[in-house]
């Protein structure tokens, strides 16, 4: 069977800067794929590239389909990118967040109910400005309302930026149950090796711009290189 | 007292003019952080359209004025909505100053257009409210400011109600504060843009035939009521709608009452005052009035 999204020798450049030389990848229905990697290695223009926040060169394929169009089609297609920063309107409320979620589709109102189950907390924040919140209820309104898209793919930048380890762990608890229980297909980029790791079941490794190593996150966690450059020990 | 209420009056009719204009800046200084220089002759070259519908041979003397409102009205909002697509857009990746120096470019070339097809005499401009004036305890309030008010607030209001309670309003308002990540929701921001710049032409629209009755209608009718829209949406918080409201109204109120009580502030000093309160409130209090300083925790 095709992977869900594939990306065929994907290169993207800032200016003179070239970020991806070639990077190769697919993610299956249904299954968390790892993107690991330091600092500057790529992860996150891998992103921009697929959602075309960035220009690229290289096929990337959904679905079936070529992607081709700024970030506004990508969405369309069924690709829900929460970015860098989580990408929240701070000086709306909770509410208004969600609601955007629900955007491209029809109805006025959209179905708020099934996101409730997930993150049952927000109804009662509802009406809060969504900049007060913290850091990790940001997150989990940023997901929350990439739910709403109801996508295929969930794309998912350093989730564990600038939280707590509790914190972290729960929102990859939360990601894992959409996995789960909706068979939602997650590419999650992160510096934390492993958590990332722990949730994936395929990881691929970047170093400068190209694709390192790749395989089972099992596998992966055992691999004496990327133990000793990635977890640490 | 009667002197005061009708200082109040007036001064509440001109300010829902500034009002409505400032909110029109407001509006798309929000999403794209650019002072439209243009948006006071954006609202002359419509208000000579009235003008042009008003004065038409066949059909201009027998259509209601009503009728001749809402025409120019949507009118105005294809304007708005072609001149971003135009002018605008193809200055999307430019910088901000590029942007400001095309609204100024626009408000050089809307004026030079109306002296030309209009010519620069002032003409007569049609008002749909008679001039007589009720008396509520001994203070006559003109039907003219009173109209003229409750037009344009029933404009900024519908406006408002359109941003509060529907889902394009709500994407707009999104669109302005982290336009990125709307568009990753699927929202053409490009095209809110150009709804945005609709908007404030039939604002601006509003304003112009408002206040075109009362001044008559020349190419240089509205560079003072921009100024004073300027002060107001300053005053108020460039950053804030309904700052700009309150400070249109504010700065209407204020220049009547100085006109009423202050002897020494001719009509020929208002235009000064309102650069004052501008320079005032930008050293003292950049944020205007309204302007909150959006909260943030990371």
């Amino acid at each position: 069977m095709a992977p869900l999204l594939e990306l065929n020798e994907v290169s993207a450049r800032y200016g003179q800067v070239a970020a991806l030389h070639g990077v190769s990848l697919a993610v299956d229905e249904g299954e968390i794929v790892a993107l690991l990697g330091a600092n500057g290695a790529g992860k996150t223009t891998t992103l921009r590239a697929v959602s075309g926040i960035v220009r690229r060169t290289g096929d990337v394929v959904f679905a079936g389909k070529r992607l081709r169009g700024g970030p506004e089609a990508t969405a369309r297609a069924g690709i829900a990118h929460v970015p860098e920063g989580r990408g929240i309107f701070a000086e709306l409320t909770v509410w208004e967040n969600l609601r955007m979620g629900a955007y491209m589709r029809r109805g006025r109102r959209p179905d708020l109910t099934t996101v409730l189950e997930y993150f049952p907390w927000l109804e009662a924040r509802r009406n809060q400005q969504a900049g007060t919140l913290s850091g990790g209820e940001q997150q989990m309104l940023a997901l929350a309302r990439a739910f709403l898209q109801r996508p295929r793919l969930l794309m998912l930048d350093e989730p564990s930026l600038g939280l707590a380890p509790l914190i972290t762990r729960e929102v990859f608890r939360v990601v894992g149950d959409l996995n789960e229980k909706e068979g939602l297909a997650v590419l999650v980029v992160e510096q934390n090796a492993a958590i990332a790791l722990a949730a994936a079941r395929r990881a691929y490794v970047l170093e400068t711009g190209n694709v390192a190593t790749s395989g089972d996150a099992d596998a992966l966690k055992s691999n004496n290189a990327v133990r000793t450059a990635y977890l640490g020990y | 007292m009667q002197q005061f209420f009708q200082a109040l009056t007036t001064g509440l009719a001109d300010g829902s003019i500034y009002a409505s204009l400032a909110l029109a800046l407001v509006l798309i200084y929000k999403a794209t952080e650019v002072i439209n220089f243009a948006q006071g002759e954006m609202a002359m070259f419509t208000t000579y359209i009235a003008y042009a519908l008003y004065t038409h041979p066949h059909f201009g003397h027998t259509l209601p004025y009503w009728w001749m409102f809402a025409v120019t009205l949507a009118l105005a909002f294809v304007f708005g909505v072609g001149l971003q697509r135009v002018v605008i857009r193809p200055l999307e990746r430019a910088s901000v100053l590029t942007v400001v120096m095309a609204t100024i470019a626009l408000l050089v070339i809307l004026q030079g257009a109306a002296e030309w097809i209009w010519s620069p005499e002032l003409k007569f401009f049609p008002s749909p409210f008679p001039t007589s004036t009720w008396v509520v305890g001994g203070v006559h309030i003109s039907k003219q400011d009173t109209g003229t008010f409750g037009v344009t607030l029933a404009c900024v209001l519908v406006l408002w109600l359109f941003f509060r309670f529907t889902k394009l309003g709500l994407a707009m308002r999104a669109g302005a504060v982290n336009p990125a990540a709307a568009r990753l929701l699927g929202v053409r921001t490009s095209w809110l843009l150009a709804l945005g710049w609709g908007f404030a032409a039939v604002l601006g629209a509003v304003s112009g035939m408002m206040s075109a009755p009362t001044q008559f209608l020349s190419p240089t009718m509205m560079d003072a009521v921009l100024i004073f829209a300027f002060a107001g949406a300053i005053l108020g918080g460039l950053e804030s709608p309904v700052g700009a409201v309150a400070g249109g109204l504010g700065i209407g109120i204020l220049l009547s009452m100085l006109g009423t009580y202050v002897h020494a502030v001719t009509p020929e000093l208002r235009l000064p005052v309102a650069l004052a309160i501008l320079l005032v409130v930008l050293l003292v209090r950049p944020a205007g009035l309204l302007g909150r300083v959006v909260v943030r925790r990371v």
